[in-house]
């Protein structure tokens, strides 16, 4: 078996899985990575979110085929290049058990680079896809609001 | 190891000196439920609880058996500590301690009791600490101790001179232990009442946070176990063969809680499972459905039930009242649905058996994985690891049990993944209930009888047996308290036995209870023609803190003024674990007769405010949880198992529909109480009680659906 490649984080990698495995448990159980979150399987909830060539996926509901050669960015990545974010995350102390948030980081990524400037309701709108059941969601708003802030003061 | 010495109250004793720093054991006392200001007790066989470790780097270690759930327990415990101290906090960590059955006290990590437990004995040890390292800086220096201070984790001489906590920790060690060594008064509190950092928030944020699905152990296998959706089902038969063709499975076998799929992935485990189409033999509970559930209540209902509290004469006092209520209130089963789903890691040796669980009910699982694997508990190593959530759920050892029973048939560590679907119909669910409720008012209009009668199935009669239940029934928390004063008051409890299985849901039965308290006191204030508010407060003593925080939370919401234009108030409020919260919600229908929940106004009386941004996170986790539950949360059965299987038919509350919250904290000083529970039973009445405001529809089951505020 050749092996399909994923570029992770910037780093090519061969992956054994069969095509049809979703991307989710590629990542997971083969390059391990455990920041990409299971929560529902069927793309609900949101815990499993990545950047697919810079687009939010459900890695969940995508096979490793569909992925196959493509760029994949998780939160791993953001903090390794000092994405807002991440910081904003920690000013706001937004985590409480803290398993949504890898998820909900990729999607307020996804929400900044395509809209620097988002509105309050925006943000809302865009995190509203993303299940917390710690109900952190106020931290989450303002720690998206904060980053947004900073990268206008650049 | 040498005993330097021990206090009179013998909480507190260093067990680690010379080179390898100070290390410095707590007890804490058990039954702080009872008597949550403990400060004392003999302890006169020292058990301890924690642990506080300083190494020769500076660092300081606050080693616990308490679980970090996302509640930031690990954090407030430590801030206790180096509050006394004197720490850096940016040198303070916490460990996580292995399961044990003596060493740590009570491990348990349920009843929001971590930081009340601790708030006395905990400073106390921290300042113990401190007033050893300043005793042995002054020893160092040859000047008297009465001339140094402690700050942030330096000794300083008035002089100039200084030293730090790591150079000092194994002299320290060998100083004596202070007995009664001086707390700082609130005034000069760095951390407490102000906050630190969480501990844990940097992890969470850049994706190196670890949960108990994150176990990665060398040679690791995944297994899926297949049960049977019926209660009290087992498997009959499987098709062995199509599950061994998936590739990368590597066993099937039969666990007392269903069939087992081992393969080198979690996907390929997932796949074998789907192709062994078992056969179930559903047993005696196939057709237990919703509808049976309710006629057995509601037969139930119609006997007296066990007394849990009788004042006065109520039947006399009902049948003489001018004004009669009556009312039922239904409640379902819930589900606890934390983001990570059920898991557990276990390797099985031949000396013993390693566990890494998120759980949080350490103590509980070693025992019971003892039993499972048969080996002597000493045998067990289980790993704590942090929890994607847990609201109670994992109080519960079953996926420990099962994980180990997998792992006796596999050579090397196994993770036992659970699907959502599993997660939703093998859960421990909030139970069911029913509540009969009668009131009395006299002439005059005020409540002269209330009558509270609640049929459910009980947690302790199911897991401990009957006697459990006998002692203390368990149903009727929330209920038996009721703190409004009233002549004539009963409250009754019919045990309904049932194969659902129930446990422990963030606050436990407070939740049905309160809902059920507070919107049926709201109709008695409705029938007497006065406002809600004044009904309570005329209904409480001069000082009451349910008093204080209706106060409050009503006054901050502009109780009595106007209301934004489609929309209306409601408050509640409840007492438990040791705080009173009150809340004010303000609705409005949407144009489709959606419920809107604008805002929460919240009054928290917990005594001292430890950490008022980690209370503001605990009110809204709870307001999260609660509203999921009063808008949507719905376990409902069918065929005897459970037809929730995602979060689309089993929704929790998103983003977009999360209320301001305002949250108001009363810090009077007194006993310290819990936060992780008591902000979530007023919820529900308080958004229960404003819709009928808005509507003059009464809600009296939840979720409240929108046809129930109609017509």
């Amino acid at each position: 078996m050749t092996g399909s490649q994923l570029i992770v984080n910037g780093a090519p990698r061969i992956c054994e899985a069969a095509p049809d495995t979703p991307l989710l448990w590629v990542l997971r159980d083969e390059l391990g990575v455990t920041s990409v979150k299971y929560g529902c399987g069927e793309g609900l909830c949101g815990a499993c979110t990545v950047h697919l060539d810079g687009e939010p996926v459900r890695s969940c509901t995508m096979t490793l085929a569909d992925a196959a050669g493509r760029s994949i960015t998780t939160v791993e990545g953001l903090a390794a290049t000092g994405h807002p974010l991440v910081a904003a995350w920690v000013a706001e102390q937004t985590s409480q058990c803290g398993y949504c948030q890898p998820g909900q980081i990729m999607t307020a990524a996804a929400l900044l680079a395509r809209n620097p400037h988002p509105s309050d309701e925006q943000i809302v709108t865009a995190m509203s896809d993303n299940l917390c059941r710690c109900g952190t969601y106020h931290r989450i708003r303002r720690a998206v609001r904060r980053a947004a802030d900073g990268q206008e003061q650049r | 190891m040498s005993g330097a010495g021990l206090t009179r109250r013998s909480f507190l004793q260093v067990v680690g000196a010379g080179g390898a720093g100070l290390l410095m054991a707590i007890y804490l006392p058990h039954r702080l439920l009872a008597d949550p200001s403990d400060t004392g007790g003999e302890n006169t066989a020292f058990t301890p609880s924690v642990f506080l470790r300083i190494d020769p780097d500076g660092t300081v270690t606050v080693v616990t058996g308490r679980c970090e759930l996302g509640q930031g327990a690990h954090t407030a415990m430590a801030m206790l500590i180096a509050e006394e101290l004197e720490a850096d906090w940016s040198r303070v960590r916490v460990e996580q301690a292995p399961a044990h059955p003596t060493l740590y006290g009570s491990m348990t990590t349920g009843g929001s009791s971590s930081v009340r437990g601790g708030w006395n004995r905990l400073r106390q040890a921290g300042a113990a600490a401190r007033e050893m390292l300043i005793a042995a800086a002054a020893a160092t220096w040859g000047l008297p101790a009465s001339e140094c201070r402690a700050e942030q984790g330096w000794v300083i001489h008035t002089g100039g001179r200084r030293l730090g906590y790591g150079d000092l920790a194994a002299a320290a060690a060998k100083q004596p232990l202070p007995s009664d060594p001086p707390l700082k008064a609130a005034r000069d509190f760095r951390l407490i009442g102000h906050g630190a950092p969480r501990l844990d928030m940097e992890a969470k944020a850049n994706g190196s946070a670890k949960f108990g699905l994150d176990v990665r152990r060398p040679g690791q296998l995944t297994a899926a176990v297949a049960r049977c959706p019926v209660f009290g089902g087992k498997a009959k038969s499987w098709n062995e063969a199509a599950a061994r063709a998936v590739p990368g499975v590597r066993a099937v076998f039969s666990v007392p809680s269903g069939v087992a799929v081992v393969a080198d992935s979690t996907w390929a485990a997932l796949q074998g499972r789907e192709a062994l189409a078992v056969v179930w033999d559903e047993g005696a509970e196939a057709a237990l459905d919703g509808a049976e559930i309710a006629r057995r209540f509601a037969a139930l209902a119609e006997q007296e039930g066990k007394t849990a509290r009788d004042d006065g004469d109520f039947a006399t006092a009902f049948a003489g009242a001018a004004r009669r209520l009556e009312a039922v209130y239904e409640q379902p089963y819930l589900a606890h649905a934390a983001l990570e789903p059920g898991n557990c890691t276990a390797h099985v040796t031949r000396d013993g058996v390693e566990i890494w669980a998120p759980t949080q009910g350490p103590q509980w699982a070693q025992s019971a994985a003892a039993e499972a694997a048969g080996v002597p508990i000493e045998k067990v190593l289980l790993h704590t690891t942090w929890s994607g959530g847990a609201f109670g759920r994992r109080l519960m050892p079953d996926f420990v049990v099962e994980a180990v029973e997998v792992a006796k048939h596999v050579t090397g560590p196994v993770q036992v993944v659970w699907t959502r679907a599993d997660d939703l119909a093998h859960d421990f669910h909030r139970p069911a209930s029913h509540h009969r409720l009668a009131a009395g008012l006299d002439g005059d209009g005020r409540l002269i009888a209330w009558r509270h009668r609640i049929v459910s199935q009980s947690i302790g009669a199911q897991h401990f047996g009957q006697g459990a239940y006998d002692d203390e029934p368990d149903a009727v928390d929330g209920a038996k308290q009721w703190p409004y004063q009233v002549p004539n008051v009963r409250v009754e409890h019919v045990l309904a036995t049932l194969p659902v299985p129930i446990g422990w849901w963030r606050s436990v039965y407070n939740t049905q209870n309160a809902f059920v308290n507070e919107c049926f006191l709201d109709e008695c204030a409705a029938a007497a023609g006065v406002d809600p508010l004044a009904w309570r407060l005329g209904l409480l003593p001069a000082g009451d803190r349910l008093r204080g925080v209706l106060e409050r939370a009503a006054s901050a919401a502009g109780w009595g003024g106007p209301v934004p234009a489609g929309r209306a108030r409601g408050l509640a409020a409840h007492a438990c674990f040791g705080s009173f919260v009150a809340h004010v919600a303000e609705v409005s229908l949407s144009g489709s007769g959606g419920i809107v929940v604008h805002r929460l106004t919240c009054a928290v009386d917990c005594g001292v405010a430890v950490d008022p941004g980690g209370i503001r996170a605990q009110v809204d986790g709870s307001v999260a949880l609660a509203l999921s539950a009063v808008l949507f949360g719905e376990i409902t059965l069918e065929k005897g198992r459970v037809r929730q299987r995602n979060y689309d038919d089993y929704p929790v509350l998103t983003n977009d529909r999360m209320p301001e919250i305002d949250v108001h904290i009363i810090a009077n000083g007194d006993p310290v109480g819990g936060i992780g529970e008591p902000p979530l039973p007023p919820v529900a009445p308080a958004v229960a009680n404003a819709l009928f405001a808005l509507t003059g529809r009464r809600v009296r089951r939840l979720p409240i659906r929108p046809a129930d505020l109609r017509g």
